[in-house]
């Protein structure tokens, strides 16, 4: 138990110097230390890639060879590259393996562990460099970024807080409520213009004062952790990453507002976060930096989680907090907005995890550093979590103004196989495309509206030349209409009758009388939809038309999907001329439609086939072409 | 009040702060169009047709919900407005069943119509996939889902008004649809069948449980002798179905109107009304006297009866064993009528008009009957007494005044106040009070019992008694009470009526759309008509009507008394919530 501040700064004394090692290659280990740290990713895709085997493998070669003191085995949070791995980072030696699997512990082990040759098959990056260089700083995808939000993923044992206090853990905290008044931490984070980090960006700063306005005993601070766009992971990251890092910037809003009670609201399907978010509470309120008299202050915070069942709809910060209160998720008009009338018809404030993220780093480091970073209007870093045709498919923190050229291009390391970029879509269901055209505008807030996107929470999916944009917008209305709560007509009847029409176009029936339906309906949908998810859910169709219109006409004049995407516009054939009759693509087919053998030319029952592409796959002479 | 000053349409306007946009705009005469708002009932802002710009807002705000504020400047038919609008409604029209020919609200009833109308909707370019769900058709009550609209007021009425919560939004998305729990029927749940989701309902996705046929087949019957009564509420809304100002009595026309569809005899259930004062009361004082179970609770609400079977099982004895008016007026007119006019009780057909949808479920209970024969055959709601009248082509407005039948006649003004709330319990004290002592009180008017407010409580002295009285009205407030009750606190007599306001607002009652209830308060209207009957009446007191009078000496003998018992009376028993 923490009583004071002495109480804490032992504690972060004794990690320090526990962890040197992992900042100085020249520090002394400790006794408790030990003098090598082997760090494992325990995220969710590396884990799910078998890094706990990783874990267990070391740890019994550890015990066998009676190294527990020297070698200490640390699960960490992501770190970032999830496309490689699971990711092993070894310190002091600062070496980084990737891919690697339970059966490469045991060469890592005998001849990295123990007589200090680096397995080079399996390091990150460039696997023939003469010199092994630490891959943090020298791989681009890494050395590139600026890891705010994410200081702590993969740098620490997201299930000790001790290690987190050893990162100036809950100092920020301490200074807050030991040396500041909470107007002075309003106006601290006016200052340093964060905006919130989960949507539309509104300033966090300004939507704490509004709380903090209110005249009432009883007030929330929620932390939105119902990540819902398909294929982000920025927050589940944090979470299992660094959950306290959100623990720490809650209490501190609490202080701020003049709440006591905060409640985190997180997806079920996050297990993982879920379960080190409540580790991570329970240590926090054992050491008392949770609860009552939070380091002898007088101060209280108390902090609970409430699980979503996975609704796309309750991000929207009102269906959140009616979900909090335990009924259905729908939203509510606004105003009253939640600083005046909230969880409970209490003054509440809402922000994400990453937004609180960044907190005590704007509190330990001034308002002026963080206000440093960024563009003019939209200040500090942004997590992305890219995905899509990209090759280093992860979890990026790049500080605003980043072109989306460089998140691509050298921190993604570009488009497999070579084929061309086509589009980036941002923002996830309520956001829309960039076209390659605006590869070098800098990212921001206000960059992405004007491109007609928006920033949401951070999901960037890349598309390349194989990727058919109306097929790309029905996938997303196909997701808007399926996660509609129902409550307004927009939303409940007009995104579904807007999947219609694009399902009409994909499979070739659609009609030049159907664009312009498609282009009212979602003007009026933007304009009537009772809230955010509503009033985007147009975006997609809005942007891919807007950029890529001749698709659309191509599929609805010439019937034709340039991608050669769309199954009811494709059309499989074999090129006669190429053709050496070897009969593989007829023994493959599922169904049974080719035919011809040595004396007959092979054909395609076009009536039969399905269009699954396995006879081109298997053609070994090239002979089956695909007509869009 | 603080003011604001804001602008709608360039005109300034200084308005109370607590206003809502829809509020301030009603100042300036221009009525935004509404759908699922309704006041005090459904304030949600989820149909999307009220909506209108605000400068300064990115998307278009509901106008129902959003309040004023200073300096705010409002535009309600821009063009981004109308065309949202129409887009919506447009939207809602295409996953509708259109079959409006068919559908209870055609004609005059349906606001869905009525602003496609309004709003020049003359196609529908955004056709697709409709729902196609199963009805849901009970005792009572009649669930169109696919009629259903998803404005949520009749949600809000059961969930917020009522505290019965049986109905709410189920799956999302283009599947969304309003369902009991587990997707079971409403009968197998604890509705009550108040019906107050039908009156809010702005389509056709509910109506009552259509009896009509039953009735004219009886009445072409010629072995059977047809009597009809008619329940106090009926009488001021009736007028209603016949564009007749609201609350406008109309008694007279009415049984003129039932003589010509064809009915035997027409009663006033008022007879019944002044019955159940009679029992009742003698029930009150004998509890009283012999310090029986306290408070003595009303029970001519059947709504109100199986509410409290539900949720407040252990009270059961707190209900007055008398059977309803309607009710008890049925048993009579099925042995004492029966005997006195020499007819076969089992050619004597009994249709009850009643202002309420959960009479059909009484009238169906197993203990609603004497000797086998239930005491009403058929109940019909005044709406579907006012299609009668339409299926002959009555000019209702046009007709003359006729009287209710003898034997019964007129009843006492005290049965004609039973259809408001506070009516029973004023009607029970104007007799208490003489018979406890034993002298004709003059000030027979209990102000203290009248109006709308949710809980109203009256301590009254009476003799030597300080008799403490409540009375609640609309099962969110019966709730409440009953909790205060169980509590501890101590009433001698308690008036509870399911619906809000009383009978005069019951389920079966005319409709009156949300532009009517938005602004004025039917219930008001409705009660007035009452009270004005009631002056109107040459006896004003229940024990004072010469029918019932000569009842008791003729057959029934004493009130509370052992043939009283068999007839009048009934038990009640604790229901389970959701049984299978």
């Amino acid at each position: 138990m923490i009583k004071s501040i002495a109480d804490i700064a032992e504690i972060r004394a004794k990690k320090h110097a526990d962890m040197m090692i992992r900042l100085d290659k020249n520090a002394q280990p400790t006794a408790e230390g030990g003098r090598m740290h082997v760090m494992v990713c325990g995220g969710t895709g590396c884990t799910s890639s078998n890094s706990m085997k990783i874990i267990d493998n070391l740890e019994e070669l550890i015990r066998i060879n009676k190294l527990q003191d020297e070698i200490k085995v640390v699960k960490t949070g992501c770190f970032g590259l999830c496309a490689e791995g699971p990711i092993v980072m070894i310190y002091p030696d600062h070496i980084m393996y990737t891919t690697v699997q339970p059966e490469d512990v045991k060469e890592i082990f005998e001849s990295h562990i123990l007589n200090g040759e680096p397995v080079k098959r399996l390091l990150a990056g460039d696997k023939t460099a003469e010199e092994i260089t630490n891959a943090l700083d020298n791989v681009d995808f890494f050395s590139r970024q600026m890891r705010v939000a994410l200081r702590n993923c993969g740098a620490i044992n997201p299930e000790c807080i001790d290690e987190y206090i050893a990162r100036d853990g809950y100092l920020a905290l301490q200074k807050v409520i030991t040396e500041m008044d909470p107007e002075d931490v309003i106006d601290t984070i006016k200052a340093s213009q964060i905006r919130g980090r989960g949507g539309a960006g509104f300033p966090t700063g300004v939507k704490w004062s509004f709380a903090a306005a209110q005249q009432v005993a009883q007030k929330y601070v929620c932390c939105n952790a119902d990540e819902g766009d398909p294929g982000a992971f920025m927050d589940r990251s944090v979470l299992e990453g660094d959950p306290h890092s959100v623990i720490e910037a809650m209490a501190i809003a609490g202080y701020a507002i003049g709440a006591n009670q905060g409640y985190v609201y997180v997806r079920a399907e996050y297990p993982i976060a879920v379960e080190r978010l409540s580790i991570a509470i329970e240590q926090a309120k054992e050491y008392g930096l949770l609860g009552k008299d939070i380091l002898g202050t007088g101060f209280d915070f108390n902090l609970e989680i409430r699980l979503g069942a996975g609704a796309f709809v309750c991000g929207e910060e009102t269906a959140l907090m009616t979900s909090v209160e335990g009924k259905r998720g729908e939203p509510r008009p606004r105003p009253p907005f939640p600083a005046v009338k909230g969880l409970f018809g209490q003054p509440t404030i809402l922000n994400n995890v990453e937004t609180y993220a960044n907190i005590p780093m704007i509190i330990l480091n001034g308002p002026e550093w963080f206000s440093s970073i960024g563009t003019e209007k939209s200040k500090g870093t942004k997590v992305f979590a890219v995905g899509g045709k990209i090759n280093n498919t992860g979890l990026v923190e790049i500080p605003m103004g980043t072109t989306l050229r460089e998140i691509i291009y050298d921190i993604g390391g570009g488009i497999p196989n070579g084929k061309e970029f086509k589009a980036a879509q941002t923002g996830g269901p309520s956001g829309g495309c960039i076209p390659a055209s605006e590869l070098d505008t800098p990212i921001d807030y206000e960059s992405l509206i004007a491109l007609g996107s928006m920033m949401g929470s951070g999901g960037l999916i890349v598309m390349d030349e194989d990727t058919c944009m109306v097929d790309l917008a029905r996938f997303f209305l196909e997701f808007t209409v399926d996660e509609s709560c129902g409550k307004c007509p927009p939303c409940r009847i007009g995104t579904k009758r807007m999947l219609e029409i694009v399902t009409r176009i994909t499979e070739g029936k659609g009609t030049l009388e159907d664009l312009d339906k498609l282009e009212e309906l979602a003007e009026s949908i933007k304009d009537a939809a009772l809230c955010g998810l509503g009033q985007t859910a147009p975006n997609p169709v809005l942007s891919t038309m807007k950029y890529f219109r001749d698709e659309y006409i191509a599929h609805v004049v010439d019937k034709k999907c340039p991608a050669g995407v769309c199954k009811s516009m494709v059309k499989y054939i074999i090129d006669n001329d190429a053709c050496k009759h070897c009969s593989i693509c007829k023994k493959n087919c599922p169904v049974q439609c080719i035919s011809g053998d040595k004396n007959t030319p092979f054909s395609i029952d076009q009536d039969k086939c399905v269009k699954c592409g396995l006879c081109m796959e298997k053609c070994p002479f090239k002979a089956i072409l695909k007509n869009a | 009040m603080n003011k604001v000053n804001i602008t709608i349409d360039g005109i300034k306007l200084y308005v109370p702060e607590n206003y809502t946009i829809l509020e301030a705009a009603k100042e300036v005469n221009i009525t935004i169009p509404t759908l699922c708002f309704l006041k005090d009932v459904n304030e949600v802002g989820c149909c999307r047709m009220c909506i209108v710009e605000v400068k300064g807002a990115k998307a278009l705000q509901a106008a129902c919900v959003h309040p004023v504020s200073e300096g705010m400047e409002v535009f309600t038919h821009t063009p981004r407005v109308m065309k949202a609008r129409k887009t919506n409604l447009e939207l809602i029209l295409s996953n509708h069943n259109s079959r409006c020919q068919t559908c209870t609200r055609s004609w005059m009833d349906c606001e869905l119509q009525s602003l496609a109308n309004k709003l020049s909707v003359e196609t529908v370019r955004f056709e697709g996939e409709q729902k196609k769900l199963p009805l849901d058709i009970g005792v009572s009550i009649v669930r169109d889902p696919n009629k259903c609209i998803l404005c949520r007021r009749c949600v809000s009425a059961c969930k917020n008004i009522q505290t019965v919560a049986v109905i709410d939004a189920v799956n999302r998305g283009f599947d969304t649809k309003i369902a009991a729990p587990f997707d079971v029927s409403l009968a197998d749940t604890p509705c009550v069948n108040c019906g107050q989701c039908i009156n809010y309902c702005p389509v056709g996705a509910l109506h009552e449980k259509n009896d009509i046929d039953k009735v004219w087949q009886a009445i072409h019957d010629p072995e059977k002798h047809v009597v009809v009564q008619t329940a106090p509420a009926v009488r001021v809304a009736l007028g209603e179905d016949f564009e007749m100002p609201i609350g406008t009595p109309v008694t007279g026309k009415m049984v003129t109107a039932l003589r010509m569809l064809g009915f035997d005899k027409v009663f006033d259930t008022d007879t019944g009304a002044d019955l159940t004062i009679m029992e009742e009361g003698a029930e009150l004082i004998d509890r009283i006297r012999d310090e029986g179970k306290l408070p003595l609770i009303t029970s001519c609400s059947p709504g109100w009866i199986k509410f409290c079977e539900h949720n407040f099982p252990d009270m059961l004895d707190n209900l007055s064993s008398c059977k309803s008016p309607h009710q008890m007026f049925g048993a009579i007119l099925k042995s004492y009528y029966a005997k006195k006019e020499g007819i076969d009780p089992d050619n004597i057909f009994v249709v009850s008009i009643m202002p309420c949808t959960a009479k059909k479920f009484e009238a169906a209970r197993p203990e609603m009957n004497v000797d086998g024969r239930p005491d009403v055959d058929v109940v019909l709601t005044t709406r579907e007494l006012g299609k009668m009248i339409y299926d002959v082509g009555i000019d209702f407005p046009d007709l003359g005044d006729s009287s209710f039948d003898d034997p019964f006649g007129n009843a006492s003004g005290a049965g004609v106040i039973f259809g408001t709330t506070g009516g029973v319990m004023e009607a029970a004290l104007r007799t208490v009070a003489d018979l406890l002592t034993g002298s004709s009180a003059d000030n027979i008017e209990y102000e203290e019992v009248r109006g709308l407010e949710g809980i109203k409580v009256a301590t009254l002295e009476i003799a030597d008694l300080k008799l403490r009285a409540a009375v609640a009205h609309g099962l969110g407030n019966a709730r409440k009470l009953m909790e205060a009750i169980r509590a501890g606190e101590e009433f001698h007599f308690v008036e509870i009526m399911a619906c809000p306001g009383g009978c005069i607002n019951g389920g079966g009652q005319p409709l009156q759309l949300s532009d009517v209830r938005n602004w004025i308060d039917v219930r008001e209207e409705r009660a007035k008509g009452l009270y004005k009957e009631d002056r109107k009446t040459y006896i004003r007191k229940s024990h004072n009507n010469p029918a019932v009078k000569k009842l008791y000496k003729e057959y029934l003998g004493m009130a509370g008394g052992s043939k009283a018992h068999k007839l009048l009376h009934t038990h009640y028993h604790a229901r389970p919530n959701y049984e299978k």
